[in-house]
């Protein structure tokens, strides 16, 4: 569904990306781990063309969104949601209002079929009662999920969740996950997670992948990547305390 | 779509080719911000089809009109005080100063009215634009609209621009009002200048075309202050900092091509 082909970025004369290329399937929770600053939100960016490959291409199904523009850009994006690190909703609307906009601007939905669209976005969020406060009035747990809400407000196929759970408490954490998953499972989305937290990428990842040099130096489930040898992975699960038996063996 | 990648991405080898890259770089600024003008002015129609959208424009001449006026007040009124005194003094050592009606009133129609408009809109509403749409952009709500398929440009700028359009020359008109009015204070209470030959001079010299070259004025700096204000906003980069480079490079190119703008715009309309 989502083809990376070869794909280098160089930004402030280095290659974030050198060569990388991946496949993601419809359906699948693919999470993309790795240490600050290699590149993980670079990848994310690329996949709604939010910046361009300096060479190599983005395929989204048979299109090249990489050297989409105009319409064709538009169409391909429409098939998106994206979770901001922040949230990045619009401070002068509420939360409602921020959830109801993709809505209003791009589709012939009555009021009432986008106030039950956003009625239901926000219950699946577990932000029911807080449609009407503005981004300013909530904590950033909160934003987030008002984002999330916002980012699957339009049905869309494809989900991609920048750091979804960064800066949050364990158990909003989980919730967030848990929501990912359930989404992942009830609506068929296909879910891209960039993340710092290994152990919400065990818990609902079907592959997990580690960035490192802008290449992946390991891409398999779960189970697997836990059981690796790989050094640079190996450091990243140590520093979080994961074991090769996993968060079981914790 | 808005370009948010750096065009060069190494340290340039030397000092020409510095100045080569500074060079492509203002050209491509110029380029990509008339785009973006061109573009918002395109979208005003499809912002009166739209009723949400039509909100945000009252709004946003709220922002601009009404809260700007106090200050446009005491300019507009101490503009044309200091014109009626500085005149009317070289006047007055020709016995000429019932002739200060008119100075102040062709002075302000043709130039001082647009020009402190125009100054004012830069340093208020356009670093206003900048800083706003720039915090915007560093917090990834501009690429939020993108992604959602929501042009930035006519979602955030159609609004200020045809906000704009309507305000400038309004309140470029009210200055030139206030002005007139503030001249008037000084030329009868302190050039001893009677009223009604204050305003019989002011009415008889000033052309119509002098107002509507001023109105033009107003208008085109209307849109050089969105369409430069904007456009910083939607390239700021590096968080606060970028924010606060945004705003200041807004108000001075602003107030530059004002200036320039105006030159011009008096010299197509004016034989010498």
């Amino acid at each position: 569904m989502i083809r990376f082909d070869k794909v280098t970025k160089q930004l402030g004369g280095r290659n974030v990306l050198d060569e990388l290329s991946f496949e993601i399937q419809k359906g699948e929770i693919f999470t993309i781990v790795g240490p600050s600053g290699t590149g993980k939100s670079v990848t994310l960016k690329h996949m709604v063309r939010l910046l361009t490959p300096t060479r190599g291409s983005v395929w989204i199904d048979g299109t090249e969104i990489s050297a989409a523009n105009g319409s064709g850009l538009d169409r391909v994006r429409e098939r998106f949601g994206y979770l901001f690190q922040g949230g990045a909703l619009l401070g002068w609307m509420s939360v409602a209002e921020n959830i109801a906009l993709p809505l209003r601007e791009k589709t012939r939905l009555t009021e009432d079929e986008i106030g039950a669209r956003v009625t239901d976005a926000l219950r699946a969020v577990g932000l029911e009662g807080d449609g009407g406060k503005f981004p300013s009035e909530i904590s950033g747990g909160m934003q987030k999920r008002a984002g999330l809400a916002r980012a699957i407000v339009n049905r869309p196929e494809i989900v991609l969740y920048d750091e979804p759970t960064s800066g949050l408490d364990p158990v909003t954490a989980r919730t967030i996950d848990q929501l990912i998953k359930r989404l992942n499972e009830e609506l068929g989305i296909t879910s891209v997670v960039v993340s710092h937290d290994l152990q919400g990428a065990l818990l609902i990842a079907d592959r997990i992948a580690m960035l490192t040099g802008g290449k992946f130096v390991e891409v398999s489930p779960p189970e697997k990547f836990v059981a690796t040898a790989q050094p640079d992975v190996r450091s990243f699960l140590d520093a979080q305390f994961i074991s090769k038996k996993g968060l079981a063996g914790m | 779509m808005i370009t948010r990648e750096p065009v060069y991405t190494d340290e340039p080898d030397n000092a020409l080719t510095g100045i080569w890259r500074s060079v492509v770089l203002g050209v491509g600024d110029i380029g990509r911000a008339g785009s973006l003008t061109v573009q918002a002015l395109a979208g005003i129609p499809a912002l009166f089809a739209a009723g949400r959208r039509r909100h945000e424009w009252a709004r946003q001449m709220f922002l601009m009109g009404i809260k700007t006026l106090p200050v446009i007040s005491v300019v507009g009124m101490f503009t044309g005080m200091i014109l009626g005194l500085q005149v009317g003094l070289e006047l007055r050592r020709f016995n000429q100063e019932i002739y200060i009606g008119s100075a102040v009133m062709v002075s302000l129609l043709r130039e001082m009215g647009p020009f402190m408009t125009g100054l004012i809109l830069a340093a208020c509403v356009g670093s206003s634009m900048a800083a706003q749409i720039g915090t915007m952009t560093v917090n990834d709500e501009i690429a939020a609209l993108e992604i959602m398929s929501i042009s930035p440009v006519r979602f955030l700028m159609a609004p200020r621009m045809a906000a704009m359009v309507v305000m400038t020359p309004v309140l470029s008109f009210y200055t030139c009002v206030l002005g007139v009015i503030g001249g008037g204070i000084v030329g009868v209470t302190q050039l001893n200048v009677p009223l009604d030959q204050y305003i019989s001079m002011a009415m008889d010299f000033a052309r119509m075309r002098d107002l509507y070259v001023g109105l033009l004025k107003a208008l085109v700096f209307g849109v050089v202050i969105t369409g430069v204000s904007c456009y910083e906003g939607f390239t700021t980069t590096q968080g606060a900092v970028g924010v606060g480079q945004a705003t200041r490079r807004s108000v001075i190119t602003s107030f530059l091509l004002i200036l320039v703008l105006g030159y011009i715009i008096t010299r197509l309309f004016y034989d010498l």
